[in-house]
């Protein structure tokens, strides 16, 4: 009578289980694989099944509970045979996911957020997925497909009604396109399989060069990844198990960016060439890429190419024949958490916890993955740093500014002719990106995502380099025709969704900034909400424990200074309205009555216009 | 400088604090008798940082500009309970700035929770009331989430009503690290952040609890409550009511064992 996944019965489900676990070694810092593996055999995460999982990983259940309730893409519902998510993106919303997904609904008889009654399919909405080039994008069963359109939902509808299994959905749904739209040196490289290793000289001498370029982390920070290699290989391991580990960043969650995804699907062998390099120069035997769970659908295609490495003898034992030189990869799925992106979380989520950014020091150059010293360089940072072993520091300076080398990967998207991937040396101006891409009547960027800068016309003439605008990659574009306090609410939405909530700044924090976003939005603020705003956004700034909450108002902060009009139009109050509104609070019982006529609101606009309802003698009409 | 040959100091509002190595910085000036306000923290534990109830400001420099203006640039705002005392470290706390973002965090509190202290078994002794006055919360400020929550009576002798809850996980560190339980763990992220117990049914009844336990008797607000006694010191008469939460700040300093 549930989902028909969950049919299964005991004995069936306790196999399962057994065998997922047994692959993983009952290790319970695998418990992120075992749940999304349990989860992809059985449908859901039953209180049975963590039960079961918890006794045989050894852990306390309520931290099995307590890790599944952490990241979204793990549920201990039943969601639905297939469970539908919308990306939702400010660019997702403006090529029109929100009448699409109504739509959707519509024809499946359902609300979003619910399950149909006949436990068939669930529909919701998502964190940016990272198709911003080819949205509205969708994930089904955590599958992506790209540039929904009428048509397409009621095909999805469709099929979903006669319930065909996903593998047997047309295989166009799934395409996704890389859309790379201008190539620098990265990714127009012509590099073999295997040609930047058989470069390597000492991994001193490779240090010393990726020191020389100037190279700097590519995930928006910037840190030198010369200098992260040097305290990650100067530190030694400890305890019963001394190692050192290279960790690959691609828990690409920025909203807008998608660079990491291209790069993983065409050129990955570059990326794990680079964690080869890196392994070798601070002498680490493993390396793990944490693949946000968005992009579970590269998994097989990645683990082929690193099958064809360890074939070719570019992975495993004394690669290319150097004795002592060995060095293996692994991916693990990430399940649906931005806060990943932010490497402490990431790096308690490989341990199979909940992803809370760690206290530091110590930093994970010392203290890491499993407490050992530990390099977590972004995916374009690994492909970068695989060049330059090839290349040659000497040759990478001449590309990009003095304090920011070599080139950047930028995921460009919103209002523009060819939105996709574009590399430029470091220190292209804004305005030349915006007239590469086809932007016109441009009215503000939101350069490095949510968290990032948003700036105006007058800033064109800015440059991407770590001295001026550093971004992670993210790049959305806004033409005249469009909102920015709604470009601003949308990630004032995200960042509730995203927040660990281990912090009170930020846990409260975002939540009150949206609701007054909400609230302004829905025509009851004033000059007073105003002011409660940018004392959220100076807590948020100053007290929060990660960067995610620090930067978590700079949308709003941006937005209220550049394009101020855009929330004067809606500041209909000139003293104060309290947030808590009447006629919301009657939205429960219309629904269960099904009224929605003028006499089942309590509304100031319907007081003084529509009906009467309310009027009080003397009342102007 | 300093009166021991081996003993470090910092500066905590201008005034000098010594401090032994590995101390964070509210280990420090508790030890000293200098309250720094808090929540998460507590004398038996490890820092936990994460109410930010003790960020305070280091190292906030003055510069004169060239037209012979002085200007006060803020230094980095970090938790004190987590942060290690370094020598000769200006550390401020008690300035209108951080004081203001105190009350704005016990306001976020206030308004997430269900704060409903004159029925509380806990007024008078709760650190986050305790906290409000002495801070002068004069009101939630920010609207109410009104949150639904629970109220777990499963247990025959504790009581588990989640509407005060901070998420202050000390309940969920004295379970794990002195009863060796894990009675107490978190799920849910964000603002649905919520404590939940270890049994399949979720219910508290169904765990291995005693009343005795650390975690049991570790609330610094009214979640955790020992059935059957209720209120045997009259309001009024009750810890926070003769002497409010910063007086005698070395009641706070850390437990030497567990340091």
């Amino acid at each position: 009578m549930r989902t028909a996944n969950s049919s299964g019965g005991g004995a069936d489900e306790k196999g399962v289980i057994e065998g997922v676990l047994s692959r993983h070694g009952h290790d319970a810092t695998r418990l992120m694989q075992i749940l999304r593996e349990v989860q992809e055999g059985l449908g859901w995460l039953s209180p049975s099944i963590l039960t079961a999982i918890a006794d045989g990983a050894k852990l306390p259940r309520a931290r099995v509970e307590g890790v599944a309730g952490f990241y979204h893409f793990f549920h201990t519902e039943p969601l639905g045979r297939y469970r539908v998510l919308w990306s939702d993106n400010i660019t997702d919303r403006m090529q029109g996911n929100a009448d699409l997904m109504a739509r959707m609904c519509k024809k499946l008889w359902l609300k979003a957020g619910n399950v149909s009654e006949d436990g068939l399919v669930s529909v919701d909405t998502t964190s940016c997925t990272g198709m911003c080039d080819q949205g509205p994008a969708i994930l089904v069963n955590y599958r992506p497909i790209t540039r929904m359109t009428p048509e397409r939902v009621d095909k999805v509808v469709d099929l979903i009604r006669r319930q065909v299994p996903l593998a047997e959905w047309p295989a166009e749904f799934f395409l996704v396109e890389d859309n790379i739209r201008r190539k620098d040196a990265l990714l127009s490289h012509d590099l073999a399989p295997g040609d930047a290793l058989r470069a390597l000289k000492s991994p001193q001498d490779v240090l010393e060069a990726v020191k020389a370029s100037g190279l700097r982390g590519r995930g928006g920070a910037g840190f030198s990844t010369g200098q992260k290699w040097e305290f990650c290989r100067n530190a030694p391991g400890t305890g019963s198990s001394p190692a050192h580990y290279v960790v690959c960043n691609a828990d690409e969650g920025e909203p807008g960016t998608f660079k990491d995804r291209v790069l993983l699907s065409s050129c990955a062998d570059l990326v794990f060439e680079g964690m080869t390099i890196a392994g070798y120069v601070i002498g680490a035997k493993k390396g793990l890429v944490y693949l946000r769970g968005e992009y579970r659908y590269l998994m097989e295609p990645l683990n082929e190419v690193l099958q064809r490495r360890r074939a070719a003898n570019l992975l495993g034992k004394s690669v290319l024949g150097q004795i002592g030189f060995d060095f293996d990869i692994e991916i693990h799925m990430g399940a649906g958490a931005y806060i990943c992106g932010e490497e402490t979380a990431l790096l308690e989520s490989l341990e199979g916890k909940r992803g809370v950014p760690r206290k530091r020091p110590p930093f994970p150059v010392t203290s890491g993955f499993l407490g050992q010293p530990t390099a977590v360089n972004n995916v374009e940072t690994l492909a970068a740093a695989a060049l330059i072993a090839a290349k040659g520091a000497a040759w990478y300076k001449t590309l990009g500014t003095a304090k920011s080398t070599g080139t950047k990967v930028l995921s460009i998207s919103g209002d523009c002719a060819r939105p996709g991937v574009y590399e430029y040396p470091y220190g292209v101006t804004v305005a030349q990106v915006l007239a590469d891409c086809g932007a016109r009547d441009t009215q503000a960027c939101q350069i490095a995502g949510a968290s990032g800068l948003c700036i105006a016309p007058a800033e064109f003439g800015r440059r991407i380099a770590f001295e001026d605008i550093p971004t992670g990659g993210s790049f959305m574009i806004f033409d005249n025709s469009r909102d920015m306090f709604e470009v601003a609410r949308n990630f004032a939405h995200f960042f509730v969704h995203e927040s660990c909530g281990f912090c009170t700044p930020c846990r409260v924090g975002t939540t009150l900034l949206k609701n007054g976003m909400d609230k302004i939005h829905e025509g009851h603020g004033g000059e007073y909400d105003i002011n409660d705003i940018w004392r959220i956004i100076r807590t948020l700034k100053t007290a929060s424990h990660c960067g995610l909450g620090q930067t978590a108002g700079n949308c709003v902060a941006d937005t209220l200074q550049k394009f101020r009009p855009s929330y004067e139009l809606r500041l209909n109050v000139h003293e104060f309205e309290p947030a808590f509104d009447l006629d919301k609070a009657l939205s429960k019982m219309r629904e269960v009555t099904g009224r929605d006529d003028p006499g089942a609101h309590f509304h100031i606009a319907h007081r003084k216009s529509k009906s009467g309802i309310g009027t009080k003698a003397g009342d102007e009409a | 400088m300093s009166n021991g040959q081996d003993t470090k100091s910092f500066f905590l509002d201008d005034e000098e604090i010594p401090f032994e190595e590995g101390q964070t910085i509210i280990q420090a000036a508790l030890t000293a008798g200098k309250y720094i306000p808090h929540l998460c923290y507590h004398p038996e534990f490890k820092p936990h940082g994460s109410c930010k109830l003790c960020t305070v400001r280091i190292d906030s420099r003055t510069i004169t500009t060239e037209d012979g203006q002085t200007v006060k640039i803020p230094g980095r705002a970090a938790a004190s309970c987590t942060t290690p005392a370094q020598a000769e470290q200006h550390v401020e706390s008690n300035t209108p700035e951080l004081l203001d973002l105190r009350r704005t965090l016990v306001q976020m509190l206030l308004v997430e929770g269900n704060h409903f202290c004159p029925s509380c078994e806990k007024s008078g002794k709760c650190m986050l009331q305790g906290l409000a006055y002495d801070l002068g919360v004069m009101s939630p400020h920010f609207p109410q989430y009104f949150s639904k929550r629970e109220v777990d009576a499963t247990h025959p002798d504790v009581l588990l009503d989640f509407n005060r809850c901070i998420l202050c996980e000390l309940c969920v560190r004295a379970s794990a690290e002195v009863d060796k339980k894990n009675v107490f763990s978190l799920s849910g992220r964000g603002n649905t952040k919520h404590l939940i117990c270890n049994s399949e049914s979720g219910k508290l009844g169904d765990t291995n609890l005693a009343a005795t336990d650390k975690a049991a008797n570790v609330c610094p607000v009214g979640v955790i409550l020992h059935k059957r006694h209720g209120f045997e010191v009259p309001y009024g008469q009750r810890r926070f009511d003769t002497a409010p939460i910063s007086d005698n700040p070395v009641q706070y300093a850390p437990v030497k064992e567990q340091v």
